[in-house]
């Protein structure tokens, strides 16, 4: 919870595309993840003032919204890199040297896994089987699958993506 | 159908992100420019299964079949196959055998596989309904909304022996029973497409290979059991699989083939898409219900079952998505041959996602009772780089090991239950002489205990105490009692754990500890790694008598830490030496020593 508290207050607000979609949805049983996705979708993660903002459009407690977050992995609170990576460490990729890929990202970028770099360009996460196991190791930049990554390849693979 | 060729292009998520889209698009401007648009049509299908060799294409009649597919090969193919009927020798899939060029069907990756689940996959595009309506699509709901009463239906179930592909194994036509038995204003349809296994993509190539059949049979599970509703719960991490099942849906509606009045009948049956969001306990059906619902996904203590309490409190059926799969051709070829295809207890075919070190790593679909051999050495071409075979895990985190003792046995739910393993949804992870045995376990440990969702403590303090044993063990720090450690908390939190994935947990240590008990003892007791592979018991050395100078390891090392002049020979400084290996591979001249 200590991220909630953390998080300065920015100047996020909810578009009107996303209030019709929670309105479409406000009397749909179950709506709240669906919500929630939508939501990361648009800003990347789920900014701590919409979060109030979707409390109120679904008469949620915002305790039980957060609840929710902090349950799924795939719901962040603090905001990713202007480009996200992803490497597999499902089985299949971590058999083919997934860890060695994730340790050499790391020392290339300086910062460890699920922490933004200070210059706000990258974030590297850790995921599990994205279903590309034939190509294993996999990596993803941005969504774009790199599959049989060789740990020679990461230097260039990040220089093309810098700045994008 | 007046084309005289058909070009097949997988489309499924591996080769699409292997430039197969690019590919595809380069095709079709091939086509256009060569004039061809009338002789050839071009279809976008799912996954060929044959992942290690994609993007691939396969030209009918003749069934040519092309790997490793680029779109700078495109013209090739059309300025040679298509118009001069040239086969591209270069791109052709060729075998080690003596006549090469195998017909697709004939190619051994596919000669000892039975299609039942994955029928329409790579051979239909999933876009498009009419597709599927031609290879008998939805001819199962018409002749169970037509000629047929839901006791039939279920009766047909029952006796064609199927049993849930989710894992457990439980016999689908009983779950259906359950819930058809119980009277409730509302029941529920529910798909579980979640997945979670980490290294399988079975069920997310059927949905996106062919999402109309598990449309299909969840309005037949409907009819069945007096369903109007649908949800399908799927992982977020399948955009693709999303997209072709909104596709679809959307075109069932517009056929009249799902929604109000299907087919002109007093039944209604609409599905609706909920997404997970990165829980792997949510794919146990009580967690999946709950997130359904909205809610933080813990699982709660059956009975009740959801058949009979479920969704909101209401009768619910929930499958797997190969499960459905299975139904249409059921009811379309009868109980009688389904049970006539596989071993006594377990019926029809398996579909497992084979990777690891296996040459030809894909998508199989076997008849229950296919041996390991068949689907190593004959499907898969045996392991990679000529190594050994030591293990095959199936089960995934829930699962145990296979070893090469048991490489004859005939694979069903039983015997995989008899030698410490199970089927599972259908990961099977092949494994060779460099992988150890005590790092695998490690890896499905730390994933168990980061997944489990801490309701019950067996399962979240067991699991973590499990892994902090491990994690000694492969550091060289194991204590001569660890084992019997292991094996006592293992046997607690089966008995105790609330849920499947505590009671589960503790299987790929008791499954390994139990084949491989050596190579734990020598981690243990000498303090080493058998297999090489535990970076804390390893340290590179180089051979001074036997390292030339030629600097090739220096100019590879990530962290600069080999010094030396060329033409004499290098040292490594353990202190900053990070054990990534790299100097190992590059060393022409075996001076650089592992151990
Ligand atoms: C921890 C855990 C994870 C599970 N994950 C899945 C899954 O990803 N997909 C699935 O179909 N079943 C999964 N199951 C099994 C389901 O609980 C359930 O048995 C299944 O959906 C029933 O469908 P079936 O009878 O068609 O197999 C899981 C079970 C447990 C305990
Ligand atoms: S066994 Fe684990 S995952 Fe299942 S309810 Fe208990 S703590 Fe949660
Ligand atoms: S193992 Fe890696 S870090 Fe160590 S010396 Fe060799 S190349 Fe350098
Ligand atoms: S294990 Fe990495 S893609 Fe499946």
């Amino acid at each position: 919870m200590r991220a909630i508290l953390e998080e300065p207050m920015s100047e996020n607000k909810l578009p009107a595309e996303l209030i019709n979609f929670i309105n479409e949805w406000k009397d749909k049983q179950g709506n709240l993840i669906m919500v929630l996705h939508r939501v990361q979708e648009h800003f990347g993660y789920i900014p701590r003032e919409i979060a109030f903002e979707v409390a109120e459009l679904l008469n949620t407690p915002v305790a039980k919204i957060y609840g929710v977050i902090t349950f799924y992995h795939l719901f962040k609170l603090t905001k990713p890199g202007r480009n996200q990576i992803a490497v597999c460490m499902g089985t299949a990729c971590y058999l083919k040297g997934g860890e060695d890929i994730i340790l050499e990202i790391e020392r290339q970028l300086g910062v460890g896994l699920n922490t933004v770099t200070p210059d706000g360009e990258f974030s590297v996460e850790a995921v599990r089987c994205i279903g590309c196991c034939g190509l294993a190791p996999v990596m993803t930049v941005n969504g774009e699958v790199f599959g049989s990554v060789k740990t020679a390849q990461l230097k260039k693979i990040l220089e093309q993506t810098r700045g994008k | 159908m007046a084309y005289k060729n058909y070009i097949l292009v997988c489309a499924g998520t591996a080769c699409e992100s292997n430039k197969g889209k690019a590919l595809y698009e380069a095709l079709e401007k091939e086509i256009k420019s060569a004039g061809v648009e009338t002789e050839v049509q071009l279809v976008k299908t799912g996954c060929f299964g044959f992942c290690e060799q994609g993007p691939m294409v396969k030209i009918l009649p003749d069934e040519s079949f092309y790997v490793k597919v680029g779109p700078k090969d495109a013209h090739e193919i059309i300025a040679e196959h298509i118009v001069k009927g040239r086969k591209v020798e270069r791109l052709l899939y060729k075998e080690n055998k003596p006549d090469g060029d195998p017909r697709s069907n004939d190619i051994s990756f596919y000669r000892k596989q039975l299609r039942i689940v994955l029928r329409n996959c790579a051979v239909i595009n999933p876009e498009i309904i009419d597709e599927y309506i031609a290879r008998d699509g939805y001819a199962a709901l018409e002749k169970a909304l037509f000629d047929m009463t839901p006791d039939q239906v279920v009766n047909e179930i029952v006796e064609s022996g199927l049993r849930g592909r989710g894992g457990a194994g439980f016999p689908t036509g009983r779950k259906w029973l359950f819930t058809k038995n119980t009277t409730a204003d509302q029941k529920y349809i529910v798909c579980n497409a979640d997945e979670g296994d980490p290294g399988a993509y079975m069920d997310r190539s059927v949905l996106e290979g062919d999402p109309h059949s598990v449309l299909e049979a969840m309005s037949i599970a409907g009819y069945t059991v007096g369903a109007s509703k649908g949800f399908i719960y799927i992982r977020a991490e399948y955009p693709l699989a999303i997209d072709r099942l909104n596709t679809a849906m959307a075109q069932a509606r517009e056929y009249g083939l799902l929604g109000n009045k299907i087919l002109g009948t007093d039944f209604s049956f609409d599905i609706e898409i909920r997404l997970g969001a990165g829980a792997f306990v949510c794919g146990e059906e009580t967690a999946l219900l709950a997130s359904i619902e909205g809610k933080r996904g813990m699982p709660v203590p059956r009975p009740p079952f959801p058949a009979v309490k479920g969704l909101w409190g209401k009768p619910t059926v929930i499958n797997n998505v190969e499960t459905y799969a299975n139904i249409p051709v059921i009811l379309l070829k009868g109980a009688k041959w389904f049970n006539s295809i596989g071993t006594e207890t377990s019926k029809g075919t398996k579909v497992f996602a084979l990777t690891g070190k296996i040459n030809n790593s894909g998508l199989i679909e076997v008849p229950m009772g296919t041996t390991l051999r068949d689907i190593i050495y004959d499907i898969g071409g045996g392991i990679a780089n000529g190594k050994k075979f030591k293990a095959a895990q199936t089960g995934g985190p829930s699962g145990g090991c296979i070893t090469p003792a048991f490489l004859d046995t005939p694979i069903d739910y039983e015997t995989l239950q008899s030698i410490g393993s199970m089927m599972g949804s259908g990961g099977m992870i092949v494994m060779d002489e460099d992988d150890c045995m005590v790092d695998v376990t490690k890896f499905y440990l730390d994933f168990t205990v980061d997944e489990s969702c801490g309701k019950c403590a067996p399962c979240r303090i067991g699991g973590r105490t499990c892994y902090n044993i491990l994690d000694r063990i492969s550091k060289g720090q194991g204590k001569p009692d660890d084992l019997q450690k292991l094996k006592d908390i293992g046997h607690a939190m089966r008995k105790a754990s609330l849920c499947g994935l505590g009671q589960t947990a503790p299987n790929p240590f008791m499954s390994t500890m139990k084949y491989f008990e050596e190579e734990y003892r020598a981690h243990i007791e000498d303090r080493k790694c058998p297999a090489g592979k535990c970076k804390e018991l390893l340290s590179y050395t180089i051979d001074e008598a036997a390292c030339v100078g030629c600097t090739a390891c220096a100019r590879k090392c990530p962290v600069a830490c080999i010094s030396g002049t060329v033409k004499k020979p290098h040292t490594i400084d353990q202190s900053k030496c990070i054990k990534c290996g790299q100097c190992f591979t590059a060393c022409k001249f075996d001076a650089v020593k592992k151990g």
